[in-house]
């Protein structure tokens, strides 16, 4: 009888050989795989289909691209693990960095390759408050305010958190004149009145929103616009504050995997689109900046509010910025301790 | 207590009708909030749509293709656990041997570590940094993030179902009959076939059942090797995930309800079963 159980096992074997064939013969050199953070779902989803039609007027061939979203640091991560995306569009350039620095699949220098620091759209940094905004929040000093409940994702793992962080700390500078002591006091009042840390932008909006916790969301500006978009303009509203950062989420071909698929020329051609007329109207139509708002439609572009904006660079880049705050042990993990 | 002088049997073993009547309230109130409220939030929320678009939600390519895989996964972790465990409970139950009550333990395993860690210990070990991942990228072999890497993660997290559920029945039923067999001059197949499955099939049915709810009901270990891939690496577990982040919460609910609906099959089917072959059941656990 241990004959015939070995004879099962082997059918079951064979069985997780031919799926494992099946999912490498997936890829036959026409579907490439987007890797993406998580509130581009839907600029991404008409982009595909904007990009799949102009490719075939263009090639005659018949492309499909398959997405994946997520947090941005989890996406960075499961790209390292082995995810095999052949292009990645994340949340921000370090997430990008990681990625290069941990395998070979992306060289060292890939913000060159594409224009405007490869980051075909911007976001940055809005508040989203109740309707008529009953706890009276008009700019970052606000959320330090005892008693206000604000509701931000965990910057260990989602790119917008990041954002959201060191735009409040930037803020803080301004104000203090580069007093970084200020600053950390400053942010530790904000994340103080953080109830739930959650891991991704699309989490903490769906806590905010749907879930009906908090007072406040730091959210990206698209988030915020999509929200109030989907889920009701009589609920929420949008509140600027006085300045933010401009937050560049950054594309590129993951080299490696893109030649190994042999999808090279597509995942190229598939991120130039995104500079395209096109790509600039569907990234303005879908609440993103475009680095080229000469195409997009200007009824789109009227609807981004004036924001005094600086830029990640003004706060000693990405690489620094996350050694001094995001690493472990580092001014983040100082100032925010849960359950206080 | 009250009464000292008479043989106090029955107030010993019965309590006051208020304590009853309060932990029977106190179990229906607890069971209705914690399980058949929500149940009812999960189908009625499906439904707010109209039935109409209850129905777009199965029919939604990326949907069926998660339903697609969520069968798959089960259609190849549940046979597998099958050989595993009779394989495991025939092993423990009827043999002596060194390392056997190691083997046990290591059978409960999964029930004992959280999925997330199943998940992880995966990527470690076939991701593209992970041990074998060198040669698996070599060999051009997916595993993690690909269908394989899911069933492997699945099998894992319903690994001890059908084992745990076997080897109580096999033990308390010893090696006589089959010895029987043998001696009167079965095949060692013939034996399993004749002897053997009939005297475990309601348990092992009932392994089955557990193990088949939890293949196509994991979440956390499967979403970690997953990678979330659209229409391709999404369960229907991963897949409601995704719904209600796209704030489509009818969909969401919709694929839920189903989830849900299967949970109920499989307590009807196990409460038919209990019923039906109740006396079955019994008899084959007191041989």
């Amino acid at each position: 009888m241990f004959l015939n159980l070995g004879v099962g096992l082997r059918f079951a074997a064979v069985g997780l050989v031919l799926s494992a064939m099946a999912s490498t013969s997936a890829s036959a050199g026409t579907d490439i795989l987007n890797v993406s953070y998580d509130p581009t779902r839907e600029l991404y989803r008409s982009f595909n289909k904007a990009f799949i039609e102009d490719w075939k007027a263009r090639t005659g061939e018949v492309v499909a691209v398959r997405m994946s979203h997520g947090g941005a640091g989890k996406q960075a991560r499961a790209v390292i693990d082995g995810l095999a995306a052949d292009v990645v569009t994340l949340a921000l350039a370090y997430d990008i960095d990681v990625i290069a620095e941990k395998t070979e699949l992306i060289p060292a220098d890939w913000q060159t390759r594409l224009p405007h620091n490869s980051a075909p759209y911007t976001s940055t940094i809005v508040f989203l408050v109740h309707k008529g905004n009953p706890k009276g929040i008009c700019d970052w000093d606000d959320l330090a305010k005892p008693g206000i409940q604000v509701i931000t994702p965990n910057p260990k793992t989602s790119g917008g958190a990041r954002w959201n962080y060191l735009a409040a700390w930037g803020y803080a500078l301004r104000t203090w004149g580069g007093d970084e002591a200020k600053a950390r006091d400053f942010v530790a009042a904000i994340f103080r009145n953080v109830p739930i840390l959650d891991t991704g932008a699309r989490g903490a909006t769906t806590t905010f929103v749907r879930r009906g916790i908090g007072d406040v969301l730091l959210a990206w500006e698209n988030e915020a616009f999509l929200a109030i978009n989907e889920l009701g303009p009589d609920k929420f509203e949008i509140v600027v504050p006085s300045v933010s950062i401009l937050a560049e989420p950054s594309v590129t071909v993951v080299e490696g995997n893109a030649k190994k698929h042999g999808t090279l020329k597509i995942a190229q051609a598939y991120l130039e689109y995104l500079y395209a007329p096109e790509g600039q109207r569907l990234a303005a139509k879908h609440y993103y900046r475009p680095v080229l708002p000469e195409h997009a439609d200007p009824a789109d572009v009227a609807r981004f509010p004036k924001v005094d904006l600086f830029t990640i660079d003004s706060l000693g880049g990405w690489r620094k910025a996350q050694a001094v705050h995001f690493a472990d042990g580092g001014v983040f993990d100082q100032l925010y301790q849960p359950n206080r | 207590m009250v009464a000292t002088s008479r043989p106090h049997v029955n107030s010993v073993i019965s309590e006051p009708l208020w304590v009853r009547l309060a932990l029977i309230a106190l179990a229906l109130v607890f069971l209705g909030l914690f399980l058949m409220l929500p149940l009812f939030v999960v189908f009625a929320e499906a439904l707010r749509g109209g039935i109409g678009a209850y129905v777009e939600a199965f029919t939604e390519p990326d949907a069926l293709a998660a339903i697609r895989l969520t069968l798959i996964t089960a259609a190849i972790s549940v046979p597998l656990n099958i050989v595993f465990g009779v394989a495991a409970a025939w092993a423990i139950a009827k043999f002596d041997f060194a390392g056997k009550s190691l083997l046990i333990t290591f059978i409960d395993l999964p029930f004992s570590v959280s999925p997330v860690i199943a998940g992880l210990i995966y990527v470690l070990l076939f991701g593209a940094h992970g041990w074998f991942g060198p040669w698996l990228v070599a060999n051009d072999v997916e595993i993690i993030f690909a269908v394989p890497g899911i069933v492997i993660a699945t099998i894992f997290v319903t690994f001890p179902f059908v084992a745990r559920e076997l080897i109580p029945l096999m033990q308390e039923q010893g090696n006589e009959e089959e010895e029987a067999a043998l001696s009167l001059g079965a095949g060692g197949w013939q034996t399993f076939r004749r002897v053997t499955l009939p005297n475990i099939k309601w348990g092992l049915i009932y392994g089955v059942l557990l193990c088949n709810a939890r293949a196509m009901g994991e979440f956390g270990a499967v979403s970690v090797v997953s990678g979330h891939i659209r229409g391709e690496t999404n369960t229907m577990p991963l897949h409601v995930e995704i719904l209600y982040n796209e704030y489509n919460f009818t969909a969401a609910f919709a694929i839920a309800s189903l989830l849900a609906l299967l949970a109920l099959v499989t307590l009807v089917l196990k409460t038919v079963l209990e019923w039906r072959y109740g006396a079955e059941l019994a008899a084959a656990r007191r041989l």
